[in-house]
């Protein structure tokens, strides 16, 4: 039944990328800016949520809200501060400017915790059907991942600022002339976007051992998912990571898993070459 | 009856089910200037974007000077003599006035750098732009852009011209002088086709006018006759005008 | 082509520079010559960058995968035993043929889908160099013949080779600055569908620029790896890199021809400095130049209007009371 293995293991793998990839892609399709920061972003969520439970010893359900909520007024405060300035400009001042503000960020965390791997990972056993083993912190992890971002989904959709947000990704300029605050738009969106991180970095932490080098890992994926899923929507994001969660999943099975990597970035340029507007269909920006 | 240099059989092109230009017909010869009028949505300008090869025919062909122009692509149609201006003008922004005309003589009409300068300060002149050959095109007021694109067209060496609502947006006097190049231009021997919705632009500069009626042609022949056509009074130009026009005949 | 004044003061400035440089190399030690190798290589790479990302303006970030895929070229060439001289134009070759597969599938992309698909395609090369084992050695690397010679004539050799790549580089930028194919590819980066109006033709000018761009990339990969005798691919396919080269030909004035000199040779300095006092914050440093270079001079050394900026500053100076 391995293959049975591999699929369920695909799936809940693609409900953490969904999470990790619709920050990056909400910041990507509202403000038509590339976070270069968004892995480091990730694994800041993931070290904090580390460093609130082993070092402070306080319990997972007050760290991961703090550590979200935390990465969110971080995010808002960098938006606000350095990004507004260059948010007319072409793609490559904006993501050059994210790449600079990830090399500080990166740096630093090497700095305050250091280089070697840590994790959180506790066994508290696993479910098994059908010949399918899957933790339980797996699923726990992928479960809050998951909930996180159909909250997002239906914030976006139902609420007055998630309405708005959602009005600047389809015609900023009109948005603006309906009253609504572009650079307060601008940065809350931001801020969303570093909070999504921060989950996905905390679902991270209980899964995998957690490096400063794997920020570069994590925003590689938020790209393919991005690509194959459309920018700025949850429902592409959503998409795009079950689609890669399933694509490397079989990749390992089929190829070795040397090779998972590979076949996410050549999707990715697949659908690039193939379909602009990314397999879920909707335009994004140019 | 002089061979066309350039004639539309049957052309057709459909944009999601919509009918952008339906089965139009039309022969253009040496040197004359044709007025193509009609509603806004007529399809006039999807027509020019079929003649320049910005978009390809859904179906029937396009044969300027004896060969089919289907298939290819606008930089050959350029080059090979057909020129357009854009309704919503589209300058090299950050180049210069004299850099924007330059480009249409070095690769439309194949100059070198030197002559392509040459040209292109002959074309300002007679555009009367001379005096603004090193500023920015950003920097030029609408009417002065509306020229610029003229120029860039003339320095193209065309054999055919489509001018697009080149007088949107410009004041009397403007037009005037605007009507008295375009007769010039014309006076060389260079078909024009010109898109308008100011009829008196038509009637000044047009032996013949074509009325586009949703991507139809609703009437077709001299100025007079068009003007004259109920259909076409009905459809574009309303009672008021045909009115008045009748009783400045009269 | 218009060879007139300019034009000719920028060569005899140019050609002045690489002759002092080429001198020399007779009095410059075995770590100075390396560092002043690595400072010709990115000049290479910047001035083909500043062929498709400043004059033309597609914002590229597939400098790298030339360069990895020229190292690699070379290295397995001269694993194979071909002259060195052979190896590099087969790297040189092999940039020119990416380039024309990846601008057939990149070009008509634009903005941000352009330059996503240029990072993409420096992780693909990447990852298939890691897994390609029996071609390219795999993540273990490619280990490639060790020039013969002593230190002093190696060292020497290598630099004179990449300053004459370099050499070749700057004379392209002149060549393409005052021919019409610059004219058409600063048409493109204004107005792509005006230029097409115009008759440019416009697929022939995109990917042109990029099959010099990758050529000279992966020539320098190339020259590069034989140098080296050791490539890997997380050393040829490096992201950091791929972003420095834009961001050192902004410092110097993108679509200009000494901008990426001056950026690239402010940018080297700048890093062996940082090197040298701050390594545990180097990368740090890095970016915090990088930000620093976007807010205060988005358009470079040579593109900044400096007068402008002046009559601004003094404008302004007056109407404060």
């Amino acid at each position: 039944m391995a293959l049975g293995q591999y699929l369920v293991n695909g799936l809940l793998q693609g409900g953490l990328y969904a999470c990790l990839a619709v920050g990056f892609s909400l910041v990507w399709g509202v403000l038509n800016v590339v976070n270069m920061l968004h892995g480091s972003l990730v694994v800041l969520g993931a070290y904090f949520t580390l460093y609130g439970v082993q070092q402070m010893g306080l319990p997972l359900y007050l760290v991961v809200p703090a550590v979200c909520v935390a990465l969110f007024l971080f995010g808002y405060a960098i938006q606000r501060s350095l990004l507004n300035r260059v948010m007319a400009q072409p793609i490559l001042i904006t993501l050059t400017l994210t790449f600079g503000l990830d090399l500080i960020v990166n740096n630093l965390i090497l700095h305050v915790f250091s280089a070697t791997p840590r994790s959180l990972v506790t066994d508290f056993g696993a479910l098994e059907f059908l010949g399918i083993r899957i933790p339980v912190v797996r699923i726990g992890g992928m479960l809050v991942a998951g909930l996180l971002t159909l909250l997002l989904y239906w914030l976006l959709r139902h609420s007055r600022i998630g309405r708005a947000i959602i009005a600047v990704r389809m015609d900023r300029h009109a948005a603006a002339l309906m009253g609504i605050r572009i650079p307060q738009i601008y940065a809350l969106t931001f801020g969303i976007g570093a909070f999504m991180a921060a989950a996905a970095g905390c679902a991270v932490a209980l899964i995998y051992p957690v490096t400063p080098m794997m920020s570069g890992v994590f925003l590689g994926k938020a790209f393919v998912i991005c690509v194959l899923g459309g920018l700025g929507s949850v429902p592409g994001a959503i998409v795009g990571g079950v689609v890669l969660g399933l694509v490397e999943g079989i990749g390992t099975l089929v190829l070795g898993p040397q090779w998972a990597t590979s076949m996410g970035f050549l999707l990715m340029m697949g659908v690039i070459v193939l379909f602009p507007a990314g397999l879920a269909g909707r335009k994004g920006y140019e | 009856m002089s061979t066309p240099i350039l004639e539309l059989k049957s052309v057709s092109r459909v944009f999601d089910g919509v009918r952008a230009v339906d089965n139009v017909s039309l022969r253009f010869h040496p040197g004359e200037i044709v007025g193509l009028i009609g509603p806004n949505g007529a399809g006039k300008t999807t027509l020019v974007n079929l003649i320049s090869g910005f978009v390809p025919a859904s179906a029937g062909d396009i044969v300027y000077d004896g060969r089919s122009l289907a298939g290819h692509k606008p930089h050959a149609i350029a080059r090979g003599g057909i020129a357009r201006t854009f309704q919503i003008v589209q300058p090299f922004a950050n180049m210069t006035v004299l850099e924007n005309v330059m480009a249409g003589a070095l690769y439309a009409a194949g100059c070198g750098m030197k002559e392509a300068r040459e040209r292109a300060v002959e074309c300002l002149v007679f555009t009367r732009l001379d005096g603004f050959r090193d500023t920015p095109a950003s920097q030029l007021a609408l009417a002065n852009r509306k020229r610029l694109e003229l120029a860039k067209s003339l320095a193209m060496n065309p054999r055919v011209l489509m001018l697009d609502e080149v007088n949107a947006g410009l004041n009397s006097s403007e037009i005037d002088e605007a009507i008295g190049m375009i007769r010039q231009i014309a006076a060389r021997g260079i078909t024009i086709i010109v898109i308008e919705h100011l009829m008196r632009v038509v009637r000044a500069l047009a032996q013949r006018a074509v009325v586009l009626h949703h991507g139809a042609v609703v009437s077709e022949g001299s100025t007079d006759t068009v003007f004259n056509d109920p259909q076409v009074i009905e459809a574009y130009l309303g009672t008021k005008f045909a009115k008045r026009f009748t009783t400045e005949q009269a | 082509m218009t060879f007139d004044r300019l034009v000719f003061l920028r060569l005899l400035v140019g050609l002045a520079l690489f002759a002092a440089a080429a001198l020399s190399c007779a009095y410059l030690d075995n770590y100075q010559l390396q560092v002043f190798t690595t400072l010709a290589m990115f000049c290479v790479l910047c001035w083909g960058w500043n062929i498709v990302g400043g004059y033309m303006g597609y914002p590229s970030l597939a400098t790298i995968a030339f360069f990895g895929v020229g190292a690699y070229a070379d290295g397995i060439a001269q694993v194979q035993g071909l002259p060195i001289g052979a190896a590099w134009l087969c790297a040189a070759a092999a940039g020119a043929i990416l380039a024309v597969l990846l601008g057939t599938a990149l070009l008509r992309l634009k903005g941000h889908y352009f330059a996503i698909g240029t990072i993409a395609t420096v992780e693909v090369c990447r990852e298939i160099s890691n897994n390609w084992s029996e071609l390219t050695g795999g993540a273990i690397g490619l280990n490639i013949p060790i020039q013969a010679g002593d230190p002093d004539f190696v060292g020497r050799f290598f630099f004179l080779a990449m300053l004459g790549l370099a050499l070749i580089a700057f004379l392209a930028t002149v060549l393409v600055d005052c021919s019409r194919f610059g004219f058409g590819l600063r048409c493109i980066r204004e107005n792509e569908r005006a230029a097409s109006m115009v008759g440019v033709d416009v697929f022939k000018y995109k990917v042109g620029a990029f099959v010099l761009s990758g050529a000279l990339s992966a020539a320098a990969g190339g020259i590069y790896a034989s140098m080296v005798a050791f490539i890997e691919p997380k050393d040829a396919f490096n992201l950091i890199m791929t972003i420095e080269i834009p961001v050192m030909v902004m410092l110097g004035g993108m679509g200009t021809v000494f901008g990426p000199l001056v950026g690239g040779v402010f940018y080297v300095v700048l890093k062996e400095f940082v090197w040298a006092y701050f390594i545990n914050w180097h990368s740090g440093i890095l970016g915090v130049i990088i930000v620093a270079v976007i807010y205060f001079l988005p358009q470079g050394a040579f593109g900044t209007s400096w007068s402008a900026l002046f009559a601004k500053a003094r404008s302004r100076a007056r109407a404060t009371p």
